[in-house]
């Protein structure tokens, strides 16, 4: 088949204040094509599609599209060429209704261009929904679906722009396979239609299924551009690294104690949790396995106080604390480690000695109230040399460090807490493959110095790779706790997808 | 008033309802309230109820607010504030005086020349918002400050007293059209019914929605924000245009020191009916049940002979309790407030 080359980007470079984010980068698209653009994080892969769709202007450089030079000053520029976006942070408007979503700024007018007609909003919505396939209602408020839900929304937005281009940033990150499948099934419709997709994802077994070429960026520069069919995940990310990271690890058998630092005991709340029991030995990791909405979340922010419990108790060193609020569970020396960081983890605007602190101020105060500035900067150096922060210095800002840098400042923040209890929930969300290592030793590292670590995550490598012993969940159930050595992918998500079973709970 | 019919999708009517009254609930327990409190003051004292007393001391106490309100509502909708609206009313109600009496205008050319000058006052605000990037309650402050020094300034200090000059100026408010039915009234209503519309079914009121439910998502998928934000404090703007022209027929004259601190009253007014003041929630209807609720409380408590001073407090408490109802409702609902 003869392929016609939608867009070709040459020699583009942009440079922020004291960061080359894009140095001298390539990157074509043909129709009809899904070509992928993998990198750790601070590799170039949003500024990329940043200035593709018109958020930045590059600095140098060529883009053609459809065989014409062009320029893409703004969003509206871009979307008039056709080229659209589905952004990696949900873009919508939570109180509009999804038709309303769809068609924000497009929607259809009585003649004179005033009054809006919402019939027609309507059945093209229907007509839009239909043809993608997605359950959806369109008279259904935005902010009252669930994310996977809101997700399908702004795929529909961005199909419903009809552009040539449709740019996917992490599309995947809060979908389950079987609304990751429906998606896939979209992009093939899409590919058929002649369209191109640019797909950005952390998720390298997506791309075998989905994608025709790979490029890797690292460091803002531009490393290989390969066919999907010839090659493989390992090499892909021996790319994005610059070095091999194995895959199918698990944990060395570890003598974890026999004390119990934490009891959970019949905890219930009023509309997910149900009876759940378990017990976090000293240095032990025990990883939280389950489907989304399975509740692992919710038992985190349960334990926490973040939540109202109904019943259960919880037993910290052999003494029952009532947690009521955040504060008492870290005054009990349980910290938790949000999958949301930027919104529940960081002040993003401030440096990194004011979060590594935050959770420890009066340590850092003379007894009049003053800050001890220079014990608080060297307990945060010594932080960042210990977990190996990638940051210029103590003084830099939240937001200028990338993802996984920014979960290592949350774990200096709980450590500077001295907490004994740590509850990672998805520790190594939206952090590329080679910062997700460094974690994972970081973790195993905690571990071992005695402290005890709960880890939520929904990806099973990553649990399996982790933890000592392996708690799932479903529908509010705690349905299993197995032991590393008898666990596989199997008998996990044969425990994940236990629904309605009233058996009481195996320890 | 923002129900859309379902057309030719899988009804999930029982679900449906629920979301409806959960949706709905803020307006009818503000409307409830209402009734609880006009019956306390009819049992208390007949005479509350008569109409003499509800529509020349309640309905036509609530217009200037009303007004005032509506205009405050689409501005709190997309999550701004405007302080501004009690002293811009003020200067308008002198410019419009100084302007009837200079030109000797008749009565409608005035009222044109009041909802003009509003409006160009509220353009100010959207300008110095979008295009010096003030945050809106610092650019309406100072606009509130300026506003309330020019009215002085312009007016020498005096009340202008011009409407004896024009023919039928008063009966802008106090006519009646509709027999026994103040004319300040009927504006108001009006006013509701048009904003309303204006919110629920046109371009301007679905922005307006949008840009406080998510302004950077807005922006995004094309709409140009600013100059929707422009016309949203310029909207604001004409109903303080509105309500100067209401507030000089009333009085009989424009006066340059009336005016500060009615913002308070207007914004208290949206918030009571169930807007939200982080913006992309809202209704018209809710803001005049909000506006009355707060003038049948200060007309009754009125007639009960209650201070002053009083007042002020049981009002106080009558915000803190309708927005602390509205938290509770929304916990009880298992919607976030983070």
């Amino acid at each position: 088949m003869a392929t016609t080359q939608l867009l070709s980007l040459s020699g583009v470079s942009k440079e922020f204040p004291g960061v080359k984010a894009l140095n001298n980068v390539h990157f074509d698209l043909n129709e009809g094509e899904v070509h992928a653009i993998v990198g750790e994080n601070g590799a170039g892969k949003s500024t990329l599609m940043k200035i593709l769709s018109g958020i930045y202007k590059k600095d140098s450089g060529e883009i053609i599209y459809k065989g014409k030079p062009v320029n893409i000053p703004n969003p509206f520029e871009a979307q008039k060429l056709g080229i659209g976006i589905i952004h990696q942070e949900l873009n919508l408007m939570p109180h509009l209704t999804v038709a309303e979503n769809i068609f924000i700024g497009r929607e259809d007018r009585f003649p004179g261009g005033i009054f809006l007609n919402n019939k027609k909003l309507i059945s093209a919505t229907i007509e839009l929904l239909n043809e993608l396939e997605l359950n959806l209602n369109p008279n259904d408020i935005v902010g009252e679906l669930t994310i996977a839900k809101q997700q399908m929304v702004e795929i529909a937005k961005a199909v419903s722009y009809r552009g040539s281009v449709i740019i996917m940033d992490e599309p995947t990150s809060s979908l389950t396979p079987a609304e990751t499948d429906a998606l896939f099934k979209i992009i093939r419709s899409l590919k058929a239609a002649g369209k191109g997709v640019v797909y950005i994802s952390h998720r390298l077994e997506e791309l075998e299924k989905i994608t025709d070429r790979i490029t890797v960026l690292r460091d803002g520069e531009y490393v290989n551009t390969l066919k999907t069919s010839e090659t493989n995940i390992p090499e892909v990310i021996s790319l994005m690294v610059g070095r091999k990271v194995d895959q199918d690890q698990r944990p060395e058998n570890r003598n974890i104690s026999s004390e119990i630092v934490l009891r959970v005991e019949g905890l219930s709340d009023n509309h997910l949790l149900k009876d759940i029991t378990f017990e976090l030995r000293k240095g032990e990791i025990l990883g939280f396995a389950g489907l989304m909405g399975a509740g692992r979340t919710e038992l985190a922010r349960a334990i926490m106080g973040a939540d109202p419990k109904t019943s259960g108790t919880i037993t910290f060193r052999g003494t029952e604390v009532k947690i009521k609020q955040p504060s008492d569970a870290v005054a009990a020396g349980i910290g938790y480690l949000s999958e949301d960081r930027k919104r529940f983890g960081l002040l993003l605007g401030q440096d990194v000695t004011f979060n590594v602190i935050l959770s420890s101020i009066p340590r850092f105060s003379n007894k009049f109230g003053f800050l001890k500035v220079r014990s608080a900067a060297g307990i945060t150096r010594d932080a960042i040399a210990q977990l190996r922060v990638r940051t210029p210095s103590e003084r830099q800002f939240l937001k200028n460090l990338s993802g996984g840098n920014q979960q290592k400042v949350v774990i200096a923040k709980w450590l500077t807490r001295d907490c004994e209890v740590l509850i990672f929930d998805e520790p190594t969300r939206g952090i590329d493959v080679g910062a997700k290592d460094e974690i994972y030793r970081l973790l195993t590292k905690l571990a071992e110095e005695g402290k005890s670590i709960i880890m939520i995550s929904s990806e099973l490598p990553e649990v399996l790779r982790l933890s000592d012993r392996i708690a799932v969940m479903c529908d509010g159930r705690l349905t299993g706790i197995i032991d590393n050595k008898d666990a596989n992918q199997n008998v996990i998500m044969e425990l994940a997808t236990k629904f309605s079973d009233t058996a009481t709970i195996a320890n | 008033m923002s129900e859309v019919t379902s057309a030719g999708t899988k009804a999930e009517d029982g679900n449906k309802v629920a979301a409806f009254i959960r949706r709905e609930i803020g307006r009818v327990t503000a409307l409830a309230s209402l009734v609880v409190i006009f019956t306390f003051f009819t049992v208390m004292r007949p005479v509350f109820a008569s109409w003499a007393n509800v529509s020349g001391g309640i309905l036509m106490s609530t217009t200037v607010i009303g007004l005032m309100a509506i205009g405050v509502t689409f501005v709190i909708i997309t999550g701004g504030i405007d302080l501004s609206v009690g002293t811009s009313m003020a200067l308008v109600a002198v410019i419009t005086g100084k302007t009837v009496m200079n030109m000797h205008l008749n009565v409608w050319s005035g009222i044109l020349v009041g909802v003009l000058v509003g409006t160009i006052l509220g353009s100010i605000n959207g300008l110095l918002i979008t295009v010096l990037k003030l945050p809106p309650f610092i650019a309406t402050l100072a606009t509130m400050k300026g506003a309330q020094g020019l009215a002085l300034i312009t007016s020498d200090l005096k009340p202008v007293l011009f409407t004896t000059d024009v023919k039928g100026w008063d009966s802008i408010a106090q006519g009646n059209i509709i027999p026994n039915f103040p004319n300040a009234v009927l504006i108001l209503l009006i006013s509701a019914i048009i904003a309303s519309i204006i919110l629920n079914k046109t371009v301007l009121g679905r922005y307006t929605f949008a840009i406080g439910s998510n302004t950077e998502a807005t922006k995004l998928s094309g709409v140009k924000v600013n100059r929707w934000l422009v016309a949203v404090y310029a909207l604001c703007g004409f109903f303080v245009g509105l309500a100067a022209v209401v507030m000089t027929s009333r009085l009989g004259s424009a006066q340059p020191d009336l005016g500060l601190g009615y913002e308070l009253e207007a914004i208290a007014a949206v918030i009571i009916g169930g807007t939200s003041l982080l913006g992309g929630k809202g209704t018209i209807s809710g803001t005049i049940i909000g506006a009355l609720i707060m003038s049948v409380l200060i007309n009754g408590l009125r007639i009960l002979e209650l201070q002053q001073e009083w007042q002020y407090v049981v009002v106080g408490a009558v915000i803190l309790l309708a927005v602390y109802g509205d938290n509770v409702r929304r916990r009880r609902a298992g919607e976030t407030t983070h």
